[in-house]
């Protein structure tokens, strides 16, 4: 699945697009587990959102590779 | 009845015309407008300039929930919120609220509420360039 990174979530990833390949990530709650994994730095950010066809998720939504998701760190608009 | 709501995110600057022109109408007494300019200065610390990112389809998305709620909860007749990405220097527009009421208080409570919600929902990024670094506002605990 592709995962668009945004801010400090860019910076950290070093993409703009993360393509992960795993059968391990079933839920959002997933994707947050295998992130905290794969880059550690996110314990650094003071917390982020997830975004599932561009609305906020919670943490036990179903996602899949037809979804357009997103990590959203804290927004800091206006 | 004419579409009352007008949302932009845009890389060039933005038109307070533009803004007040959407929102002025004969039924309303009332328009307020909230302009955020880029700042010298952040906790003491100089700034030069600011970087928005912005997830644009989503943050107008979340901008549009934020302009309709303004029409039930506050009886705004128009909202217009526009918002920069991109460089952008100091003093120039970050952000613009226009909101036309029938009379004035409305105007004013609407315009401070979609600001205040849009500092918490609308996914745009501010990175802020100081003389000696940039880092990513709120990014850290």
């Amino acid at each position: 699945m592709k995962i668009r990174c945004f801010g400090i979530a860019k910076d950290i990833t070093t993409t703009e697009a993360l393509v992960i390949d795993s059968d391990a990530i079933l839920t959002v709650s997933d994707l947050r587990k295998w992130l905290a994994h794969n880059y550690p730095a996110f314990a650094n950010v003071k917390s982020f959102m997830v975004a599932v066809n561009q609305e906020y998720a919670d943490d036990t939504l179903l996602i899949s590779d037809q979804d357009e998701i997103a990590i959203i760190p804290p927004v800091a608009g206006g | 009845m004419d579409n009352p709501i007008d949302i932009l995110v845009s890389p060039t600057p933005l038109s307070l015309d533009r803004c007040y022109d959407f929102v002025v109408n004969e039924g309303c007494g009332g328009i307020c407008l909230f302009v955020g300019t880029v700042r010298d200065h952040n906790k003491g610390e100089d700034v030069t300039h600011l970087e928005f990112e912005a997830y644009n389809e989503m943050a107008v998305k979340e901008m549009h929930k934020i302009a309709a709620e303004c029409c039930t909860k506050f009886s705004a007749k128009k909202v217009a919120i526009h918002h920069r990405s991109g460089h952008v220097s100091l003093t120039e527009k970050a952000v613009i609220i226009a909101i036309s009421t029938v009379h004035r208080k409305n105007a004013f409570l609407a315009c401070e509420y979609a600001i205040d919600r849009l500092k918490e929902t609308v996914p745009i990024w501010k990175k802020e360039f100081l003389q000696n670094g940039s880092y990513w506002v709120n990014a850290r605990p």
